[in-house]
C-alpha cells in the first residue's frame, strides 16, 4: 500500500487511501494562528481556515484607505496567511450576530470596549458549528496561554472550552501542554508530544517557531487585530451610542468610525472630515447617505455631516470644513454644500480659526 | 467586504461564469486576486477608472470544504 509520511516526522504515515482528519483553523491572519496551523498540518491533518468578519477587523484594507500608510502591504492578512500555508480560506460575514457580543457581553468588557471572551467564545462557537456542517473532526486556534489579560488566562480558556460548545475538540497547539488533552490528541490525529508549550506575554517562542517554519514575513504585533481594543476608536463609538440613546449601529457607523477626524460642535451634530486624499476618496462613497460639505477654491476635505442640521449649523460645519482646507488663512473659501437629497449650492465661508474649535469638539 | 461579497456571489455561480466586481475599496486589488488564486478562480482584469476599481473574475470549478487539496 503507498504510504504518505509526515513532513518532518518520517515514523508517522498515513494510509494513501485513508482519509486524514480535518481540521477547521480559526485564522486571524497574525502570527499565532499562521503557527498553530502550520503546527497541526505538520502532522498530517486536513487544514482549512476561517475568518469571521465582525466590522471591526483591523486589516489590510484599512490601511489602504490611508495615503500615510502606503508603505504597509496593502493586503487582508488572513488571506495572506492561507495562502502562505496553502489551505483555503473561508469568510464568514458575522456582522448582524456580533452585535449582541459587542452591545451585551456577558463577561463584561476588557481595558476598552473589547468584550474578547465573549468573543472567542462566539468565534469557536460559529467554528463548531462550521466544524459540523462540512463534516470536520476539530478546530484550532492560535492561543496562548497567559498571553492576554481577558481571553487567554489559565482560568478563562476552559470557559471558551465550555461556553463554545466545542469542549474537547477545540485544539491550542501553541499551548497545547498546559491544557488538558483533547480528543485529537486521545484518537492520535496529533501527537501531544509534537505540540508546544507556550505562555505568557514573550513572543520569543513565536517567533522562533516562525523561524523553524520558514516563515519571516507576518503581521504584527499578536492582539492587534481589533478596532474594539482601540481607546479612540471606542470613544467614537460611545459618542455615537450616547448621541442616539441606543447601543446599537449598522456596518457603515462602525466603518466610518475608522476613518476621518470626527467633530461634535453640536450635540445634534457630528462632522467626519477627511484628512488626507485617501480618505476623501473611501468617503466619497458616502455622499449619496450624507448631507456633506467639500472645498472647492482650495485644496481641502471632504466633510460628512451626520445628523440633522439646520442653515446655522451647515454655516459652522462649513466654517470647520475651511478650517482643515488650504485655505484656512484665506480671507473666504468658497465650499459646495449638498444636503442629503438636494442639488448642491456654493458657499463663500471665512475659515474658523484654530482657537474657536475647541478641544472638546474632538471625539 | 468587497471579497466576502465576492465569495458569496461566486458560491452561486457555475465554472465558467464571469463575475464583474465594481468597488472603491483600495485593497480589493490584492485581497480579490489573493481570494481567486486560494480557490481556484482567475482575476481577468483589473481595470480603474475615477477611483473606482473593476475586476473581471472567472469562476474555476471550485472545491467544496473538506475535498483534499491538489
Amino acid at each position: 500500500m503507498l504510504t504518505q509520511a509526515t513532513l518532518d516526522d518520517p515514523g508517522k504515515t498515513t494510509s494513501a487511501t485513508e482519509a486524514p482528519p480535518k481540521a477547521v483553523a480559526l485564522i486571524s491572519g497574525g502570527l499565532d494562528s499562521m503557527l498553530a496551523a502550520r503546527a497541526v498540518m505538520e502532522q498530517g491533518v486536513h487544514v482549512e481556515g476561517l475568518n469571521f468578519f465582525t466590522g471591526f477587523c483591523v486589516e489590510g484594507h484599512t490601511h489602504a484607505i490611508r495615503n500615510k500608510d502606503r508603505d504597509r502591504p496593502k493586503r487582508n492578512n488572513a488571506l495572506w496567511v492561507a495562502e502562505q500555508l496553502g489551505i483555503r480560506l473561508h469568510f464568514v460575514d458575522v456582522v448582524e450576530e456580533y452585535k449582541d457580543i459587542v452591545i451585551n457581553p456577558r463577561h463584561g468588557y476588557g481595558a476598552n470596549l473589547n468584550p474578547c471572551l465573549d468573543c472567542k467564545s462566539f468565534m469557536v462557537g460559529r467554528a463548531h458549528q462550521w466544524m459540523q456542517e462540512y463534516g470536520f473532526d476539530f478546530i484550532i486556534t492560535g492561543e496562548v496561554v497567559g498571553q492576554r489579560p481577558m481571553s487567554q488566562r489559565k482560568d478563562t480558556m476552559p470557559v471558551v472550552v465550555r461556553e463554545s460548545g466545542a469542549g474537547d475538540r477545540l485544539l491550542r497547539p501553541l499551548c497545547a501542554k498546559h491544557l488538558p488533552e483533547t480528543l485529537p490528541e486521545r484518537e492520535g490525529w496529533v501527537r501531544r508530544d509534537r505540540l508546544f508549550d507556550f505562555h505568557g506575554r514573550s513572543r520569543k517562542p513565536q517567533m522562533a517557531l516562525a523561524a523553524r517554519f520558514g516563515f519571516s514575513d507576518y503581521a504584527q504585533p499578536a492582539g492587534g487585530c481589533c478596532f474594539l481594543t482601540n481607546r479612540q476608536y471606542t470613544e467614537k463609538l460611545k459618542d455615537l451610542w450616547a448621541s442616539r440613546g441606543a447601543r446599537d449601529y449598522e456596518l457603515d457607523d462602525i466603518m466610518l468610525l475608522k476613518v476621518g477626524r470626527h467633530l461634535r460642535p453640536r450635540p445634534h451634530f457630528k462632522l467626519i472630515i477627511a484628512r488626507e486624499d485617501g480618505e476623501n476618496q473611501f468617503l466619497s462613497g458616502y455622499r449619496r447617505q450624507f448631507t456633506h460639505i467639500r472645498t472647492m477654491s482650495h485644496g481641502g476635505p471632504l466633510t460628512l455631516v451626520d445628523g440633522d442640521v439646520d442653515e446655522d449649523d451647515l454655516l459652522l460645519a462649513a466654517r470647520v470644513t475651511a478650517r482643515y482646507s488650504q485655505g484656512r488663512e484665506a480671507d473666504n473659501v468658497d465650499v459646495e454644500v449638498t444636503v442629503r437629497g438636494s442639488e448642491p449650492r456654493m458657499v463663500s465661508v471665512v475659515p474658523l480659526a484654530a482657537e474657536d474649535i475647541p478641544a472638546a469638539w474632538h471625539i | 467586504m468587497p471579497v466576502i461579497r465576492v465569495q458569496d456571489k461566486v458560491s452561486h455561480l457555475a465554472p465558467g461564469d464571469v463575475l464583474e466586481v465594481l468597488c472603491t475599496d483600495p485593497g480589493t486589488r490584492s485581497d480579490i486576486p489573493a481570494w481567486c488564486r486560494i480557490n481556484g478562480h482567475r482575476v481577468l482584469d483589473i481595470a480603474e477608472s475615477d477611483g473606482e476599481l473593476v475586476l473581471t473574475v472567472e469562476v474555476g470549478a471550485g472545491s467544496a470544504p473538506g475535498t483534499p487539496y491538489d
